[in-house]
Parts: structure tokens; sequence; C-alpha cells
């Protein structure tokens, strides 16, 4: 996500970074690449140009001009002013006291309302609520077929009338529902409308009025071009949402809704949506986005995420293995289904500092890791702790029992020999106490460089 | 025009009109302020030609070729310089659009193939539907396959579509590769005599390699069948898109080697016709078919001459 947009803000910042003297001139300059750049990433009209005009006030102030690096300093007057676009801090979803707690999902055609509300009810329910959701979509074809489908994914039950032809009869009666049945949250998924749609429109207010809903959430497309800061205008000055939730974000969306949308309605994002599997949502981060997007990668995310996916256990017997170089084939195995808990390798290698730039073009293959697994999987348990009896014989018949080639058996070897290495480095290394303390297993290291 | 083309000519009008409306309009009220030509004014050109989703290079190539025109032709009254803008804005639409014949639905090949690709939610099997309903209306036995055997329901939505447009469906709830189903599909309609095949995939990011592959098996395993099939691959792209559709379009065409037409969805909804612009101007794919509304009578085979006339007539 926002690859794009942050490789050419990089280029843009690594000249103005270099400047040792600053004036209006090359100021004026470099901020015109910034708005092209902006341009192209469907950042709205008004925006970019406030935006702009915001970054060279400050910069022409008089702590740049007097500043010893006044390239750095307009850098992080830009930092400071892509943060404020995106609004400061992570806001949550407000719930009420009643029971249920209603969340109305609302949205254009096509933006990802019924996979949200399926991913919102497995996230709450993770949270330890007890979820309930509703499917008020009556026009498209299959879409409460669909909402039931994914309920069932998630393993959260869908309340659904079939043949009711009045979506604010089933949300009124899904609350009802939801009391008898002790499900503390509602969520309602609405169908897909215009902003122009009256007729639609009126419907999806009088939803509200009859449920009184504790949180609004509108769903746009992250791929949304000028449009999507004028649909969101509309819906809010009709709805008054609470939040914004961004889908396809795992896309090569250069993001130009996301920072456009909350200074127009002022409203916070809270969600991003970033994968086709249900648990792929999660809680928006102002200050980690706009660190994404500069480049500078997103570390907290990183570590936050490890912590949650990475078993205590595991990673402690790992760290002792390392210490004494009895890192085995075993523990290769181990690893690499831990980093698979942690979401695609693309994923996991956009938090990293200049991933962007680094990655550009190129793509990432999670079969990598299918592939290793599938090798180590036919060696024999002697195989995996003792690696130095791989002889060609052996390798032939690991090559055959995992269906690769003898090359790739060869390469999955040798890597793991370079890891060996690696760790015994690694051993003696600050980073890898760092690390240590941040339970953070080597191996992703090693697979991200 | 017959009776019937002035209703789809319309409907046509009726869906651009958010278009119409938010370009025009601004350009006209723009053009009644001004007293001349000068850097304000074209900044205030440039700010309603980006907020139509244009993009940076069209709208630079717009603006650059309109103050061109002024200078050398000097100054005129407004109704003069609004002409000057119109037909620059119509230049580029015609230009890039004149070497593309409109899309005909009378197909020669039997079965005909077409396969319809795009990234999530902007609108495939909905397209498909109406596609569908075309080409019965146009007296052809159609045939749709059923591919898209990700997305929960996707088998349920196409099917009420395929009621809706009177036509046969191929659909496997079961099976787990949407090549089989385009196999099977693309050999029964051999079989059965149909005359046009409409292939339905899930929908996928165009940056996600390993999704971007099974696309290439579905067009393989039905070139086993049919050799030169797909005849037709269609990209669908929301018109709300931005400057992201350029990449989707970009993408779609080197997985499939090449695309043949821009299904162009939900265009009733928005201002920013102006992505027609863009798409002219940057790809040299032709647009096939817009969608204006959503019923099953909404799309329809874009051409450029009503696609002109509705958008700058009066």
């Amino acid at each position: 996500m926002f690859e794009d947009l942050s490789v050419k803000l990089e280029g843009v910042l690594k000249k103005i970074r270099g400047q040792g003297k600053i004036t209006e001139k090359n100021i004026d300059e470099s901020l015109r690449e910034i708005r092209r750049v902006l341009f192209d990433a469907d950042v709205n009209y008004k925006v970019v140009k406030d935006f702009l005009e915001e970054v060279k006030q400050k910069s022409l102030g008089e702590n740049v001009l007097l500043s010893i690096t006044p390239g750095q300093l307009i850098v992080k007057i830009i930092n400071d002013e892509l943060i404020k676009l995106l609004g400061s801090e992570n806001v949550d979803i407000n719930f009420s006291n009643e029971i249920p707690s209603v969340i109305l999902v609302v949205g254009l055609q096509g933006s990802g309302k019924t996979t949200f509300s399926a991913k919102l009810a497995k996230l709450l329910k993770k949270r330890g609520k007890t979820p309930l959701l509703a499917a008020c979509d009556i026009y498209r074809p299959a879409a409460i077929e669909q909402l039931k489908i994914l309920g069932k994914q998630a393993d959260i039950p869908v309340f659904s009338i079939d043949g009711e032809r009045d979506a604010i009869k089933i949300a009124q009666t899904a609350i009802r529902h939801a009391k008898n049945n002790a499900r503390d949250t509602l969520i309602i998924d609405t169908a897909g409308r215009l902003a122009i749609d009256e007729e639609m429109m009126n419907e999806v207010r009088r939803i509200k009025d009859a449920v009184k809903p504790a949180e609004i959430l509108f769903v746009v497309d992250s791929m949304t071009g000028q449009d999507a800061v004028n649909t969101a205008k509309s819906f809010h000055d009709q709805l008054d949402f609470n939040g914004v939730v961004l889908t396809k974000l795992d896309g090569d969306s250069r993001g130009g809704a996301a920072l456009s949308i909350r200074s127009v309605v002022d409203k916070p994002i809270k969600f991003a949506s970033v994968g086709e599997k249900l648990d792929q949502l999660e809680a928006f981060f102002p200050d980690r986005m706009a660190s994404r997007i500069l480049g500078k990668g997103d570390i907290v995310s990183f570590v936050e995420k490890a912590q949650q996916e990475f078993d205590q256990d595991e990673s402690a017997k790992l760290q002792e293995k390392l210490r004494k170089n009895k890192f085995d084939f075993e523990d290769f195995l181990a690893q690499l289904k831990q980093i698979k808990k942690m979401g695609s390798l693309s994923s996991i290698v956009s938090m990293l500092p200049g991933a962007g730039n680094a990655l550009k073009g190129k793509q990432i293959d999670d079969k990598v890791i299918v592939k290793i697994e599938a090798v180590i999987l036919s060696m024999t348990s002697d195989e995996r702790s003792n690696p130095r009896i791989l002889n060609g014989s052996r390798r032939r018949r690991i090559a055959n029992g995992s269906g690769n080639s003898i090359q790739e058996v060869n390469r999955v070897i040798r890597q793991f020999e370079d890891m060996q290495k690696m760790m015994k480095n690694f051993n003696k290394s600050k980073l890898f106490n760092t690390m240590r303390k941040m339970n953070i297993p080597p191996t992703l290291m090693k697979n991200l460089k | 025009m017959s009776f019937f083309d002035k209703l789809k000519f319309n409907r046509l009008k009726e869906g651009l009109t958010k278009t119409k409306d938010d370009l025009f309009n601004k350009v006209n009220r723009l053009v009644n302020a001004s007293s001349k030509i000068d850097d304000d004014f074209l900044e205030q050109l440039e700010a309603i030609f980006i907020s139509a989703d244009m993009g940076y290079e069209t709208t630079d190539l717009l603006i650059t070729n309109i103050k061109e025109r002024a200078g050398r032709d000097k100054f005129f009254d407004q109704s003069e310089l609004n002409t000057i803008i119109t037909e620059e804005m119509k230049k580029i639409l015609a230009d890039n659009l004149s070497e593309f014949k409109s899309f005909d639905l009378n197909v020669t090949q039997k079965p005909f193939v077409i396969m319809i690709v795009g990234v999530n939610g902007v609108g495939k099997t909905t397209s498909i539907g109406k596609l569908a309903y075309n080409f019965r209306k146009a007296g052809k036995k159609v045939l749709i396959g059923s591919a898209d055997t990700f997305r929960a329901a996707a088998n349920d939505q196409l099917e009420v579509w395929a009621q809706r447009a009177e036509v046969e469906i191929i659909q496997r709830p079961d099976a787990k590769d949407p090549a089989s189903v385009a196999y099977e599909t693309v050999n029964i309609a051999i079989a059965k005599g149909y005359d046009v095949v409409l292939i339905d995939t899930a929908g996928r990011l165009h940056n996600k390699s390993h999704l971007m592959e099974e696309l290439k098996k579905i067009k393989r395993v039905m070139q086993k069948v049919v050799p030169d099939a797909p005849h037709e691959i269609f990209i669908a792209i929301d018109a709300t898109t931005g400057q992201n559709g350029l990449n989707q379009a970009k993408e779609f065409s080197n997985t499939m080697g090449g695309l043949t037409g821009i299904i162009l969805t939900k265009l009733d909804g928005t201002a920013k016709g102006g992505i027609v612009m863009k798409i002219a101007n940057d790809m040299k794919v032709p647009v096939r078919f817009i969608g204006v509304g959503e019923k099953i009578e909404d799309l329809q085979i874009f051409d450029k001459d009503s696609f002109i006339k509705a958008l700058f007539e009066n």
C-alpha cells in the first residue's frame, strides 16, 4: 500500500534533504514536484493546494532559514503536515450502553461493505464481543447470500428475512433478534448507493432513525479518484457518520482518498482493509501511515504484529538454540510457520523502512515459503536435525518427494546454511539482543533482508 | 435517429448529466467570470480538469493547447473562449478514439468467447448480465460461464442476472478451479451450438501475482478447445476510480497479453467522466461499453459520436 506514492515522494525529498541553502525558488520547485506526485495519487485538488500552502509558509519561516540543515527541517514539516492530513491518532468505534450496540455500514456500490462487515464482526468477536450481522442489502442479487456465507466462515450469526423487501423492517427486527439472543453488537450491512440517489439515501436515513446506531461507518474504496471527497461529503451531510473505512489498501493505490477525506469531512479513518481474508482488517494509525508514505516504514506495527503472533515459548526455545549454535531444519520450519501467521510476506515487508524503493516493481511471492516447507517436510527427522548427512542421493529423494527439482532443494539447503552462519554472527551482535528483547525471531529478519 | 436510438441516447445523456454539469457548467462559469486568460484563469481551469480525474498529464496537455491557441488567436469574447476550450477537449477525445469503430454485436466466430477481468467491486458480474442481455437482443444464443469460484455467493448473483437476461449459465458451486469451469463452458458451447460465451472471473487486485497467474490459466485452458479464444478480453473499470485505473489496465493487459476493450461502469454516479478523457489519451485500448445505470438495459455500446454529443451538446 502506498508504495508508489512513497517511492515518488522519497525521490523529491531526497533532493530537498541535500539542499544546503533554501530559497523561495528552490522550495517552489520542490513543491511543484510534490504537487504533481499528489495529483497523480488522486489527492483532492483543494487538499493539495492547502497542504502545499501550509508547507511553503512553514518552510520559509525563520527556523528553516537559520537552520544548518534546512532540507531536513522541511522534510519534517512535510511529515507533520501529512500526519495532520491523516488525523493524529487512532480512534476506536463507539459503543452505546444499550444492547445491542448498533454499527451501521454504508457506502457506494462495490466499495466492499459486505466483506468489511464480516471482517469487523470477526475482529469484534476476537475482542470478546458477541456480534450479530444483519443483511439489509435487498437490492443486489445474492448480497444476502454472500453475507450468510461470510458469516459462516467467520463463525458469526447472520440475521436476514428471506423475501422481505423492506430494509428498515429487517434492521428493526434484527435488533429484537440480537436482544433475544444475547448478542451485544449488531452490525448492519446496507446496500451500496449513490449519494445522488435520493430515494436510496432516504432509505438509509430511515434505517438510521429506526435503529439509532452508536456508530456509522462509511466504507470507501481506496482507489477512488477525486470524487471520493464529494461522495464522503454528501454521505456525511446526510448521515453524519462517525468514521471512515478504507478498503482494498493492499492494491497499489497511492492513497489519495486516504489523504483527502479526513480533512474534508473531519472524521477519522478508523480501519483499513488489506486483503481478501477475513482477518485482514487493521485499525488505522495515521502517524504510522504517514511514516510509511514517507518511506520510513512502520516499525511499531511490525513489532506489534510480531509480538501478537509469535509464540513466546517457541521464541525463547529458539533463542536458546541459537545461543548454542544448534539451529536446525526443525527450527527453520517452526520459524516459517510463525512468519506465515503474521500475514503475507509482502504485507510484512511493506512495514519496513525504505521498502517502497527497495521493492519497486518486484513481487514478493508467498509461495516461496510453501516451497521451502515442502522441501523440509520431505526430509527425515534425522536429516532435519543433522543436515550434514544430506548427500546426493538423499537430496534427490527429497526433490522427488517434495515435487521440486534438485536445484531447488540445493537452494533451500544453501539458504539454511547461510542462515546458520548469519545466526552465529547474530549471536555476537547488538541487534540480536535488541530483537531478543522485542521477541522477534532472527529468522524473520533474515527473510526480510 | 430511430425511436429506440433516441431512447438510448436520452439514457446516455441522463447518465452523463452529472459529469456534464460538473465539468462544463464549471468551465462556463469560469469563462463568464473572466475577462482575460491569465495565470489565475489557467489555474482555475486546471483545478476543474484535475477534479474531473483527467490526471495531471492530460490536464497539462489540455492547458498547454488552450494557452497556445488563446495566445495565437489573441482575444475574443467569452463564447469564443468557451468554444476553444470545448474544442480542445473534444479533440483529445476524438483524436484518440478515431481509429476505433464501435463494437459490433454481430460477431462472426462461433463460439465467440469474451472474458471479463478487473479488480474487486467494479461491476464485472453486473456487466456480464447486461452484456448477455445485449447479445440476446441481437439474436445471439448466449452462454455464461461462472468462473468466479472465490467470492461468496458470486454464483448466485450471476444466476439472477442470467435469468434477467434470459440466457443459460454454467456454474459449478463446488469447483475450486475457475479454469475448469471456463473449460467446461466452452466445451458445452461448442457441443450445443452457442454463439457467444461470456466468462465471468473473480475480482482481483492487479498487484497480486498469483491471482493474475490464475487468469492466464483460464485463458490457456480455453485455448485448448478454441485456439483463438478469448476473442475479446474486456477489463471492467469503475468510473469513480482515479489514476489507479491506468495501473489496472496496464497490469491486466500485461498478464493477459493485451486487452481488447474497456467496460466503464458506474458512469452515472460520478461527476468524473473525465476519466474517459484520460483513458483516451493514455491508453490505446478502446472503451467498448459504458454503464450508465443499474437496470439491465443500462449498459450501452460506447459510441464516441453519441458520447461526445451527449457531453458537449446543450
